[in-house]
């Protein structure tokens, strides 16, 4: 009795550890089809389908598409609109949250949830006017124009973060070092920033892998193809209709890789970070 | 003001003399902010809220691009009601909160508890850390990417999918799948699905460290099921976060853009278009940007309801 106990748990056990791999084998199977056949040539693809694996590495489709995209030059145009936002965004968050959250300014609740607005409306309100408003000032198809946006939109979130944050910032430290000389830029860099290092981490790498992702407004501002990011070229480049199957491969993969990196590479932040903006 | 209780001892004048001193210096600690405000302020109000309020305007108009506006009152208002593309639009934006919000919120509510409270027990924290990154892994992609690999993988000629179903003898089973209007929004689904399990699932298993795992332990005692467990204790002890994810994923589904933008373009016909795109193709394409304006400030009135509700539901939970 106890025995076949035992061995319907066990069963169970195993069952559950089964179908829960096989679910993760859908969710990544799209992953490792991308990445097999990225390495195939177009009669090997033809031939054998999609499920095999190469017959050897053949570099040359992941090279041309890679060429074909001028990847070098998108993944520079993407990283410095996702650098530039996340640093510029912060310095608004920082300055913003200062001010709301230490200097407890007067309504400051209207203006926190402005900034949460502002965070959060579809970028379809803003499009045409921002559009507009970037010929007219003469930023039309410049990465200055993405940045500015995505810096404000961005630093509305981090002020929304770090003003709740600062708002809880033990009184003392900041009379201590008003006390002892400090003017209010001191306090701001010497003081609140050090002591807030994890939190202005975690709202940089989010900042940066926020405006790598984005679509729509880069789309919209920057219409020529040398400006444009990853996310955007190769999207553009899959609605080409003369790509065939291990190009389009190639393509993926490519835009797949950045995102793999940032992930290995913050990691720690990111866990942290995605649970930290959600419920306080 | 616990510091103002008078310290015995120090004579009065100069306990007089330290408290004018801090009440000084807490009045330089409370003021002169305002000024840290006036970037963030400006530009804000450049960037989002005049180009808000631009657009708002000129839903009232019927603004071609070029050229002065021209008033048309509630035109465009009166004209949206009756487009059954507009309708269309907000249909199948209802499908995508089902598989944006819905769907992805109770798998990820069963899986987060299945991995924390079975597997995590019975093969340990790294196992179910493993597949929690596993699953979460779509996540990391952006939107666009996950369009481009699935409408790769959807491809009718050459595509994964229909060359799995012939290779194990489904061949009537292969379709068109975006390119026909009875599979384009079911496969739409399926990717949003697979691409937005991961959060849900993540949020949650981070929010089921907070249980204490007394309750588990009494509930065990006293003999409830998993299920019973999983419903009075799991779903109880994390409403907070399910409340936040539903909002967050709601406001996403809501913006739905670029995975359109990228496998259907709102088609085949309208099977499915949502509404950013909807007024995307007014502004860009038919440069009708006056009935572009109205769809996305109707979309903005929604986001902004749900935002209310939000704020006043969480103050309330602080209170």
């Amino acid at each position: 009795m106890m025995n076949s106990q035992h061995l319907t748990n066990t069963t169970v056990k195993y069952l559950s550890l089964l179908l829960l791999l096989v679910l993760l084998a859908i969710v990544l199977l799209p992953f490792g089809v991308v990445v097999i056949n990225s390495f195939k040539t177009p009669t090997e693809y033809v031939n054998n389908g999609p499920m095999s694996l190469p017959q050897n590495l053949n570099w040359d489709i992941l090279f041309t598409t890679w060429q074909r995209l001028d990847f070098t030059h998108k993944l520079w145009n993407s990283f410095i609109i996702a650098t530039s936002v996340a640093i510029l965004g912060l310095g608004l968050s920082l300055f913003n949250s200062y001010a709301l959250g230490i200097g407890k300014m007067r309504g400051r609740v209207i203006l926190l949830i402005i900034f949460l607005m502002a965070n959060t409306l579809p970028q379809e309100a803003l499009a045409y006017p921002l559009y507009y408003l970037a010929k007219f000032v003469g930023l039309y198809n410049t990465q200055l124009a993405v940045i500015l946006v995505f810096a404000v939109i961005q630093s509305a979130f981090g002020t929304y973060l770090l003003s709740s944050m600062y708002s809880q910032f033990p009184r003392e430290i900041l009379e201590a070092a008003l006390m002892d000389g400090s003017n209010k830029l001191q306090l701001l860099f010497c003081i609140i920033v050090p002591v807030s290092t994890p939190t202005i981490s975690v709202l940089f790498v989010f900042f940066f892998i926020w405006t790598w992702n984005e679509f729509f407004l880069p789309m919209v501002l920057l219409p020529s193809t040398a400006k444009q990011t990853v996310p955007l070229a190769i999207a553009v480049l899959q609605g080409q209709h003369n790509m065939d199957a291990t190009a389009s491969a190639a393509s993926a993969l490519l835009g797949i890789l950045p995102c793999i990196l940032f992930f290995i590479l913050f990691q720690r932040t990111l866990t942290k970070g995605i649970t930290a903006g959600s419920v306080k | 003001m616990a510091y103002e209780s008078s310290v015995p001892g120090i004579p009065q004048g100069l306990a007089r003399a330290t408290k004018n001193a801090r009440r000084q210096r807490s009045y330089s600690l409370y003021k002169g902010y305002g000024v840290f405000l006036i970037p963030g302020i400006l530009a804000t109000l450049i960037i989002v809220i005049l180009p808000f309020l631009a657009n708002i305007a000129i839903s009232f108009t019927n603004w071609r691009g070029i050229g002065l506006p021209v008033w048309a009152g509630l035109a465009n208002y009166q004209k949206i009601l009756h487009d059954m593309y507009f309708w269309a639009s907000f249909r199948n934006n209802l499908y995508m909160i089902l598989a944006m919000v819905v769907i992805p919120t109770l798998i990820g509510l069963l899986l987060a508890a299945f991995l924390f409270d079975y597997i995590a027990n019975k093969f340990g924290k790294i196992t179910s850390s493993f597949f929690r990154a596993g699953f979460y892994l779509p996540q990391i992609l952006p939107v666009a990417i996950a369009g481009v690999v699935w409408r790769w993988i959807l491809q009718p000629q050459w595509g994964v999918l229909n060359w799995l179903l012939t290779t194990i003898g489904l061949e009537s089973l292969t379709r068109n799948w975006l390119g026909t209007a009875a599979t384009a929004l079911p496969s739409v689904m399926g990717v949003m699905i697979w691409f937005q399990i991961g959060y849900p699932l993540v949020i949650f298993m981070a929010a089921l460290q907070r249980v204490e795992p007394e309750l588990y332990e009494a509930a065990a005692v006293d003999g409830a099921t998993w299920l019973q467990r999983f419903f009075y204790i799991t779903i109880h002890q994390i409403r907070p976060e399910i409340f936040v994810v539903v909002l967050m994923t709601l406001i996403h589904s809501l913006k739905v853009f670029a995975q359109i933008f990228v496998l259907t373009r709102g088609g085949p016909g309208s099977a499915t278009l949502v509404p950013s795109y909807f007024a995307y193709q007014n502004f860009f394409e038919k440069a009708q940007v006056g009935y572009g304006a109205t769809i996305s400030t109707i979309m903005t009135a929604i986001i902004i309801v749900l935002i209310f509700i939000f704020i006043t539901m969480q103050s309330r939970r602080e209170d």
